[in-house]
């Protein structure tokens, strides 16, 4: 790691001035991202500034009957959040899925969504690779490639989006609310993660020293009937190979409310809306549940070692549809 | 007294461990210290055309900069022999730093020398280098037309083409044949502790070094030669390794890096191997492919075994793990032929890892064995039965024990094997396809070439330090060998405290094989056993000993006291007699001289395994459920030990089966997930229970207290269970590891 | 026997100073001692432990957040020494392996630990006892499935794993089965 020099902030408005005025500056959060990116050379500041003394770790209603998650809230704080657990369990389950139990106390929610991919060109500073370094190509497209995207690639990038809460949140429509230099927005969390296209290095809209203080759950009464489906090799403490977020509202034997993305197959937490499309107002069947996942994925392109990517997540999108269905019907 | 051997003890250094009070070579506290951080080629073959080292030089807190031009040379690079030999053991005979050529991805460069390891580390990205590349062999499939069969492998002991009676005939008459071939990824270790080395010169000719190592003299003898010095100006200290499994069963560049290193800087320097470079370091389980033909009568009975081995080895070594050797002996067959097939390729020499070719081998073997009992329609364990040898097929010899037949039975009842249903995707639950299937575990008794010994030393109070050069890296060998002195001794564990992890103790082998425990037990046992017999011998011609004049043979030791056998009230403790004699200590060395490999009987450790997996029917994925592993490997020392050593050998082979691959990009020549995070090794939530259980058998000819070894027969034939699980499950074979569920959507 | 309790101390009022990049005065409160040290910014948690403060017991396997073997707690949350710099950690508790002792006497969890047998080599056991005392604390340890899933973030590769669910669920009952403690 590089030298660096630090600071630490206790109020919003000395943390997004002190880091907008320095661009070779950085916040420190959780630090799961940035000190091991910096350890390796993938990210190199020069100076830190902490902002885990920011009063941004709560959990609060809102006034239209969502859900603020502070940005600063903790993963394992989020996952144990009673009202996430009752009105968005998918959150909470895909939150309980990522990392591992220490990684989740030490990560912070705006954390997680600001993370890097897991590609291993992109962590090797020797490699080719176009968002670490662009025009230095792309080594994944030929290479070792089993865990790359199949859906929102470019030739300049196939990095898989490696997050599992922001699937969730995809599915939700939260709203990603941020303070910079230029004050406070609120992106709506579809436009807060960018296709890599020719520009992969730009993952996010945000300027710099522009923080992300809070993502906002709007009042979803179908995410009370949702859930995050999650496979990979290990059981535990790895990331996706394919995940399914699913809210599912069923009357009548018909779908009638539907909430789709998936996870671990794309280059952004990807909003599975042509699948939706297929399920909005369709029996809630196999049929169905096939179509949808043949709609969505007409659009996947495999390369080399991550083609199984596109019938396996064909087969979790039907098997998360199906359970939710089952559940939806009994319940 | 009930014997120590054979209980549960707690382990002796588990105190330390659980209070995290062990030191691990890079723990130890030195003055003065310096830290050391290597820089790694990034190319796979060619030149350093040009090294720019100043602004690494300039950078705080740097003390030196050393590369190709200005690191010491090395004396002598030894030959390449395993470290059970007890010789110098290099892990490969290329030294790296010392010309501007470039052997593989990964291979040191430069070494850095700073006085924090933070400073160390940035400066080490500060060297400039240039190179100038040629084509570079990583992969089996680039050179399969170059593959040549080696006079002989494994540092020359063992040829790399055997056979026996006519095969080509045998086949051609076969009434049934499997015919299979089976690819294996690379694995690697990944011991939790990565290598460590901590060099001190305390004087010009006087070196300690601490370092996490399977075999501390095995150190001692490579750096002296590597070093150019006697073996008396060097010193190997290893208090606790923290794993090993094969990646420090060889003496690797690093220690002898950090000792130049010292010796250029002045000050010590300690080398802790980053958990990248634990992939390019140490050796790893070679990429490799293995062909089996199996001809059968109708009835299952073997005639002729064919098993041919193609792998990748580095540019200096004619290495392969040895695959073909246990799967040679498993059953009768008369007729058989086993080639090893080698392929160069940039790569660091390929090592033993964790059951080094039992583990792939019996894995292809066992796997056509299961094909066989199908095509022939009878059970798996019936068709092992039909085929045990009672004898050594490649020698004819007896086997100086076996127990494999008790090893099924006694598994089929833990497993409930019997009830099974042969048919694949006979069982379901829910959305899971439950299969069951099993294997034979074989593992070679190997033995020790020199005399192994330790020193045992009782005191006049009746407490005794026993020591040897052995290290402990996680076998319990510290405290089975408490054990064998207690009892040999005739006191209480609690009286008893054992030294290793030293070279200036006792020589014994490095501990690898599995024949560490034994090797260093008997001479434990003999050395113990000879203290006791020295003080009987003592108390029977002195004229104050209430033993005075008895048969030694007549007396034996209870809880430290001497007495008749036959009139237990007649004695004395050791204490007495010493105190008496002014005795301060008595010290004895214990010598025990190993049989020769060939003793006139087959020697090989016996097991069997099964396993219980769940396929989700849609989406492949696999999960164990269950695991039963029974073995006899001889005089279990301390159950307790000895199980976990087996438990933890039997998940080792779930990891193999199911998730460990190292991948190499051939267009970088590196590896292309060098990470915990990327190579993937069994978690918690992935280990089920696993029921472990010992068949006693009673062996006198490998040694004095008749142990097989523990260390690594665990893994053998557990990835094939659990693969022939996956077939009964799914009614799909797997040819190649890991099984990941893209083989089986 | 030491308590583990998820709570926060207070956050220092600390002014937006600039520190480093050179060495620089840090303190840490560790095992309930304060402890200064001359470090640089960048220096890890991880590395300040064991190589300033021959804190050694907290171990160093990967270096980047894979293997759990760096597992201590900071304001009583087991967390990554590896990824934490030890500089952030200033007005924070930390607490490592060396202070789960009661001076001779062991903690329970070290105990089960040794009776179970639930380690071999003993490298990453500092890690998975500092998660398994937190597990309890944190109610995860309701029956082995949670175990199996709460406990992988610490990899074993000696795959001591069953008998680490073992000493677990020993301690567990011992203290009244409900999986929260303290």
């Amino acid at each position: 790691m590089r030298p660096i020099s630090y600071s630490r902030v206790a109020d919003v408005g000395t943390a997004i001035g002190t880091v907008s005025a320095d661009p070779e500056s950085a916040f420190l959060a959780g630090g799961t991202t940035q000190v091991d990116l910096m350890r390796i050379y993938v990210e190199q500041p020069r100076r830190l500034v902490d902002i885990n003394d920011l009063p941004l770790t709560r959990v609060e209603e809102l006034p239209d009957g969502g859900l603020r998650l502070g940005g600063l809230a903790r993963m394992s704080d989020v996952a144990e959040e009673p009202a996430v657990v009752r009105r968005y369990p998918m959150v909470a389950e895909a939150l309980l899925m990522g990392a591992s139990p220490q990684l989740r106390n030490m990560a912070t929610v705006a954390g997680n969504l600001m993370q890097r991919v897991r590609c291993s060109y992109f962590r090797d500073v020797a490699a080719g690779c176009n968002k670490r370094a662009p025009g230095t190509g792309c080594s994944a497209l030929d290479g070792i490639n089993r865990g790359h995207a199949v859906l929102g690639t470019s030739e300049c990038c196939i990095a898989t989006h490696p997050s599992d809460v922001a699937v969730a949140l995809v599915a939700l429509d939260a709203v990603v609310q941020t303070e910079g230099p230029a004050g406070r927005r609120s992106i709506p969390i579809d436009d807060f993660f960018l296709l890599p296209g020719q520009t992969p290095e730009r993952e996010h809209p945000l300027t710099h020293g522009e923080l992300v203080t809070g993502i906002d759950l709007p009042p979803l009464p179908v995410a009370a009937t949702s859930r995050y489906v999650k496979i990979r090799d290990r059981e535990s403490y790895e990331f996706a190979l394919a995940a399914v977020a699913v809210a599912m509202s069923v009357a009548g034997g018909r779908i009638t409310e539907i909430r789709l993305a998936l996870g671990g197959v794309a280059t952004k937490p990807w909003r599975a809306r042509a699948a939706e499309r297929v399920l909005d107002g369709a029996p809630a069947d196999t049929d169905s549940f096939t179509r949808a996942a043949e709609a969505e994925l007409a659009s996947a392109v495999p390369h080399g070692m991550n083609a199984f990517k596109i019938e396996l997540t064909r087969r979790t999108m039907v098997r998360a549809l199906a359970e939710m269905a089952q559940r939806e019907g009994t319940a | 007294m009930s014997p120590a051997i054979g209980g549960t003890l707690n382990r002796v250094d588990g105190r330390f461990k659980v209070r995290g009070e062990s030191r691990y070579s890079a723990e130890v506290p030195v003055t003065n210290l310096a830290h050391a951080v290597i820089v790694n080629a990034k190319i796979a073959s060619g030149r350093i055309t040009a090294i720019d080292t100043s602004e690494a030089e300039r950078a705080e807190g740097v003390l030196a900069v050393l590369t190709h031009r200005n690191l010491g040379r090395v004396a002598t690079v030894p030959r390449l022999l395993p470290s059970l030999a007890g010789l110098a053991a290099p892990g490969q005979t290329f030294f790296p730093m010392q010309d501007d050529t470039i052997h593989y991805g990964g291979q040191p460069v430069a070494v850095v020398v700073a006085d924090t390891i933070e400073r160390a580390d940035h400066a080490g990205t500060l060297i400039r280098i240039e190179y100038e590349t040629t084509p570079a062999t990583t992969l089996l499939d680039q050179a399969r037309d170059r593959a040549y069969v080696p006079e002989r492998i494994f540092g020359g002991l063992l040829p790399g083409h055997a056979s026996r009676g006519d095969v080509t005939k045998a086949l051609a008459e076969a009434e049934v044949c499997v015919d299979a071939t089976y690819r294996f990824a690379p694995n690697h270790h990944n011991p939790i502790e990565p290598s460590a080395s901590t060099a001190v010169w305390e004087d010009v000719d006087r070196l300690t070094v601490y370092d996490s190592t399977q075999g501390p003299n095995a150190v001692q003898f490579t750096l002296a030669e590597l070093l150019g010095l006697p073996p008396i100006s060097i010193r190997v200290v290893s208090h606790a390794v923290g794993g090993s499994f094969g990646s420090k069963a060889m003496v690797w560049h690093h220690p002898a890096v950090a000792a130049l290193a010292a010796r250029h800087v002045g000050r010590p320097v300690r080398l802790v191997l980053s958990r990248e470079q634990m992939f390019t370091s140490c050796g790893h389980r070679e990429e490799q492919e293995q062909q089996i033909t199996l001809g059968a009568r109708a009835d299952g009975r073997i005639t002729a075994l064919r098993h041919h081995k193609l792998s990748l080895t580095s540019p200096f070594d004619d290495w392969a793990e040895p695959s073909l050797q246990s799967p040679s002996v498993a059953y009768t067959s008369p007729n058989y032929e086993g080639v090893y097939h080698l392929v160069r390729g940039n790569t660091i020499t390929p090592t033993f890892t964790r059951a080094p070719g039992e583990a792939t081998g019996m894995f292809a073997l066992e796997c056509a064995m299961d094909e066989l009992a199908e095509r022939i329609g009878i059970d798996p364990l019936e068709l092992r039965l039909r085929n045990y040898s009672a004898t050594d097929p490649e020698s004819g010899k007896p086997w100086s024990s076996s127990g494999l037949t008790e090893c099924y039975q006694r598994a089929a009842e833990l497993f409930g094997w019997h009830d099974r249903d042969p048919r694949p995707r006979s069982r379901q639950d829910g959305q899971w396809l439950i299969g069951t299937g099993m294997a034979s575990a074989l593992y070679p008794v190997t033995q020790p070439v020199n005399p192994q010994r330790a020193r045992a030393r009782l005191y006049n109070d009746g407490t005794a330090v026993v020591e040897a050069g052995v290290s402990e890296f996680g076998t319990g060998v510290f405290t089975a060998m408490t054990q064998v002195a207690a009892d040999a001794l005739g006191i209480p564990v609690e009286r008893v405290r054992f030294v290793g992890g030293s070279s200036d103790l006792p020589n014994v082998t490095a501990a690898v094989g599995s024949a560490g425990t034994s090797a260093v037990g008997s001479a434990v046992h003999l050395a113990a056993s000879q203290l006791r017999d020295e003080l009987i011998r003592r108390a029977v011609a002195d004229d104050h000993s209430p033993l005075r004049d008895a048969d030694p043979a007549n007396v034996e030791v209870r809880d430290g006291k001497m007495v008749l056998r036959d009139r237990p009230d007649v004695g004395e403790t050791y204490a007495d007699l010493m105190h008496r004699t002014f005795a301060p200590d008595v010290e004895v060395l214990g010598t025990w001289n190993p049989p020769p490999q060939d003793a006139g009987y087959g020697v090989h450790t016996f097991g069997a395994q099964m396993a219980e997996v769940a396929v989700d029917a849609d989406l492949g994925v696999v999960r164990v459920r269950r695991m039963v592993g029974v073995f006899a490997p001889g005089r279990v020392l301390n159950r307790k030990t000895a199980h976990s050593q087996l438990m933890g050998g039997m998940l080792w082979g779930l990891g193999q089966a199911l998730l460990e691959a190292t991948r190499m990009d051939p267009r970088l020549g590196r590896w292309a997930n060098a990470s915990l995070g990327d190579y993937l090794v069994p978690v918690n939530a992935d280990a089920p229970d696993v029921v472990v259980d010992t068949v006693e058998v009673h062996d006198e000819v490998v040694n004095p207290l008749g142990m097989k070894g523990v260390g690594e027969i665990g893994v053998v034939g557990a990835a094939a269970a659990i693969a022939n699980a996956v077939y009964h499950a799914t009614g799909r074979r797997q040819y190649e590891l890991p099984i990941t569920l893209e083989k089986l959507l | 026997m030491k308590s583990y309790q998820a709570i926060r101390t207070a956050p220092a009022p600390d002014s937006a100073v600039v520190r480093g990049p050179g060495e620089v005065a840090v303190r840490l409160r560790v095992n309930g001692e304060t402890r200064t040290m001359s470090v640089e910014p960048r220096v890890s948690l991880l590395d300040a432990l064991r190589d300033r403060l021959e804190l050694t017991g907290t171990k160093k396997g990967c270096n980047q957040g894979a293997c759990g073997a760096c597992t201590v707690w900071v304001d009583r949350r087991r967390v990554l020494a590896c990824l934490t710099l030890a500089i952030s950690c200033e007005n924070r508790e930390v607490a490592t392996i060396e202070g789960l002792a009661e001076g001779d006497t062991l903690h329970p969890m070290q105990q089960a630990f040794l009776d179970a047998d639930a380690f071999q080599c003993g490298y990453c056991t500092p890690g998975q006892l500092m998660s398994a005392v937190a597990l309890l604390a944190e109610g995860h340890a309701g029956d082995d499935a949670e175990i199996r899933e709460w406990m992988s973030g610490n990899i074993c590769r000696c795959a001591a794993y069953p008998h680490i669910r073992a000493a677990i669920r020993r301690v567990r009952d011992e203290q009244g089965g409900s999986g929260a403690a303290d």
